[in-house]
């Protein structure tokens, strides 16, 4: 079994040489959900026809997010022998300016190039910087997602060739509690958010009484506004499968689940595919390369609740009832799904688990800090100049990932939220703090499963707690008081805030409410959902302040206390914010100066975007908080 | 209904019947049931209630119990054009708000609605995983990058 394994591997490699030390062109397009929605399929499409045009041979490989989203739609060039070049932002012209210049006239395209990666600066590459110096990735390493944007996902001998399931392997050949003891000696925690030791989790369910265990892959990423596991999935699926098998013989479980959001659609496609794959090559199923153990992994949907992040809610949805969460203990780890002993870990901690398994403890915990080992994937996005998915080594501070990597924001900075709605607001004080779990707890927040939105001036606090809140609050399942309630009843305090009918003492209020939720709700979900109030409250309070006592929101950020007005010197009377305007609220004559009746405006901001960019017009429209207007 | 101890299978209508034919009948079936049954239907009918029900022998105030509790399942038929505006964090302090009011505003319907005529179906989602072109508006599988209100206004013009 274990010859099988080494003759694919073989024949995988001899593939991927080929490929790399290539005959013909190779063309990557960037097909991850981003560079879908940024136009990848158009990109292809117009790859083919350029093609098809010159009768051109190329191998096109649709690979997976490699990480500058803002790029996106992303397409590669690598011409036999040279390095494999980058050219961003790409649309129909200039996929086949490129490739002309490429394929045609022996060019680089340089103009259009955003980097290469070959190891050295060459005379093919002039003028084009290599990947990894490039700002936004000088400062990241690729652990977790070392393979994303490099191999085709949806071919096993692309993850073979780069030494997939050799992690696996490496595992089978030694007794489940050495494969343990490993993952202690790395310092591996979990990548969910809340940082538990993976080792500890394991050792308890693998002493579990009990011969059925289970393991489950937790992909439901409720956080709106993180999408790292998904990336992962839909580059490297196979990464975090074998992490799955991994984590299934160090505890003792012969079967596997992956939960995850049912709309997550590009993802699910290539996990089956993938596990199809798997069983082909032995990797799944009876006596995995002929070590006596067994294992299967069934895929289960989930329907989109926050709630089933937490372990019970979400076994509580495998099993086919309401997502709702349970008293601990018992922990999963001694009764979970069906009762039976089970782990759950999340997308990127099993991910991990095939570096450490081929590389070994002391060269993972080489990365990062003391305590905090290691890698952790970040969804950078919110106002920063170059949003996208980043890894970055535990220890990074706050600034490096905000200003270095991302390019800060366009506007001064105003905080940075981390871990999503349960996470915490953080003022510019805290920019250099490093991104450690206990430092991100002592701020008031949380490392989180990867959440990081950056705001600037123009985001009101209380308007992003109302945000959040409102979030937690219509995805609270309901069965403890303090979370179903009390999330309604800050929410309505906030309400009245952001709309101009708050009280000073709503402050003090909201203030106890919010630490009566935290400390008194069962499950992980009320416990965390009023940081973002507590956090802003701490960070923000005079902006409270602002909202309660003058009635006024200083960021003109929430709509109820904004209005817009026309500037009668920039007013061009050019009538379009007359048309675009849904409830007549704006009056004027061709050629004379237009006047908004705030009795009337509903505040869409139609007219503020078309005076601005229409030609016409003369930017004459602006928004400012109610007060200062009078 | 209770006492209705055929095997489902057999008595479901084909459509179900074929529906139903990956799975064993088990109660842990019951999401993924839910999340076929909805995407061959476009929502979960009362029809869907019953043949659920009979095939896994769960009440229907049960299998309607548990698809209530997820966001993702819908118990109205959808209308034809289906406009999903991404309401995620990074959506949001983009003005996603601002670009859900306007579609609600110009349909006259809130979010989670058909329109009155059934052309017209507003939804608002967690997030689309598409962060860095916020904000975004899905138009019948079609993303749209950094959407602006007026925009929306043609858009929506153009499929009227």
């Amino acid at each position: 079994m274990m010859n099988r394994f080494l003759e694919a591997q073989t024949k995988a490699k001899r593939a991927w040489s080929e490929l790399t030390a290539n005959s013909e062109p190779v063309i990557y397009i960037g097909s991850g959900t981003c560079g879908m929605a940024a136009g990848a399929a158009s990109v292809g499409q117009m790859v083919q026809e350029t093609l098809d045009k010159h009768g051109l041979h190329a191998r096109v490989l649709r690979v997976g997010c490699i990480g500058p989203c803002y790029l996106e739609p992303l397409m590669d060039v690598k011409l036999p022998g040279k390095p494999r070049i980058s050219y961003s932002n790409m649309d129909s012209t200039k996929v086949r300016q490129v490739l002309e210049a490429l394929l045609l006239k022996g060019g680089t395209a340089s103009e259009q190039a955003f980097a290469h990666f070959g190891e050295e600066q060459g005379p093919f590459t002039a003028g084009i910087p290599r990947f990894q110096d490039t700002p936004v990735m000088r400062h990241q390493v690729r652990m977790v997602l070392r393979n994303c944007g490099h191999i085709d996902p949806e071919d096993i001998d692309h993850y073979l060739a780069n030494d997939g399931y050799v992690g696996l392997a490496n595992a089978l050949a030694q007794s489940p509690e050495t494969v343990i003891e490993m993952v202690k000696e790395a310092g591996l925690r979990g990548r969910g958010g809340a940082g538990f030791p993976t080792f500890r989790k394991w050792q308890i369910c693998r002493g579990a009484p009990g011969d059925t265990k289970y393991v489950i892959c937790n992909c439901s990423e409720g956080d709106p506004g993180a999408f790292m596991n998904r990336s992962l999935i839909e580059g490297d699926p196979h990464c975090v499968l074998e992490g799955l098998l991994i984590a299934g013989y160090a505890i003792g479980a012969s079967q596997g689940y992956v939960y995850i959001n049912s709309d997550y659609h590009l993802a699910i496609q290539r996990l089956r595919k993938a596990i199809a794959q798997m069983h082909e090559h032995g990797l799944l199923g009876e006596n995995i390369l002929g070590s006596g153990f067994s294992f299967e992994i069934k895929l289960k949907d989930g329907g989109g609740a926050f709630v089933c992040g937490e372990e019970t809610a979400l076994i509580a949805s495998i099993e086919g009832r309401r997502g709702m969460p349970r008293f601990r203990p018992p922990f999963p780890a001694i009764a979970g799904l069906n009762g039976k002993p089970t782990i759950i870990n999340n997308v990127e901690t099993l991910g991990t688990l095939p570096n450490i398994l081929r590389h070994g403890a002391a060269w993972y915990s080489r990365h990062g800090s003391t305590g905090n080992a290691g890698t952790k994937t970040f969804s950078l996005v919110g106002k920063v100049r170059r949003p996208g998915l980043i890894e970055v080594p535990l220890g990074t501070t706050l600034r490096q990932i905000i200003y270095d990597i991302g390019g800060g924001p366009w506007k001064p900075f105003k905080a940075v939220q981390t871990g999503g709605p349960s996470g915490g607001c953080l003022s510019e004080e805290f920019l250099d703090l490093p991104v450690e779990y206990e430092a991100m707890a002592s701020a008031g927040s949380i490392m989180g499963s990867g959440g990081m939105i950056v705001v600037d001036e123009d985001t009101c606090a209380v308007d992003l707690a109302r945000y959040f809140l409102g979030f937690t609050q219509a995805e609270s399942c309901g069965k403890c008081v303090p979370c179903r309630v009390g999330t309604y009843q800050m929410g309505r305090i906030l309400d009245d805030l952001a709309c101009g009918r708050g009280k000073p003492e709503d402050i003090s209020k909201l203030q106890n409410l919010a630490e009566t939720v935290r400390r008194t709700s069962l499950c992980g979900l009320g416990q965390t959902a009023p940081n973002p109030v507590l956090t802003t409250l701490r960070h923000f309070r005079a902006e409270y302040l602002a909202h309660a006592k003058e009635k006024i929101c200083p960021a003109a950020g929430c709509k109820e206390l904004v209005e817009y007005h026309i500037d009668p010197g920039k007013c061009t009377g050019c009538q379009r914010c007359v048309k675009v305007c849904p409830t007549e609220a704006i009056r004027g004559a061709r050629s004379e100066t237009h006047v908004i009746d705030p009795n009337l405006c509903i505040r869409c901001k139609a007219c503020f975007e078309v005076c601005r960019y229409d030609t016409l017009a003369g930017n004459a429209i602006t928004y400012s908080s109610r007060r200062s207007q009078s | 209904m209770g006492c209705d101890t055929r095997t489902s299978t057999s008595a479901a209508p084909a459509e179900y019947r074929d529906l139903f034919q990956e799975f064993k009948g088990q109660e842990g079936e019951l999401i993924t049931i839910l999340v076929r049954v909805q995407e061959r239907f476009g929502y979960i009918s009362e029809e869907s209630l019953k043949q659920i029900s009979r095939f896994l022998k769960l009440s229907e105030n049960q299998i309607f119990g548990v698809a209530s509790f997820f966001s993702k399942f819908r118990f109205d038929a959808p209308g034809t054009t289906s406009i999903k505006v991404c309401m995620g964090t990074a959506c949001h302090v983009h003005g996603g708000s601002q670009l859900s009011d306007a579609v609600g505003w110009r349909l006259g319907i809130n979010f989670g609605q058909a329109s009155r005529d059934g052309r017209f179906d507003f939804q608002r989602v967690n997030c689309i995983g598409a962060c860095a072109l916020a904000p975004v508006v899905v138009v019948n599988e079609q993303v749209h990058a950094r959407a602006m209100v007026t925009s929306m206004q043609e858009l929506l013009e153009s499929h009227e």
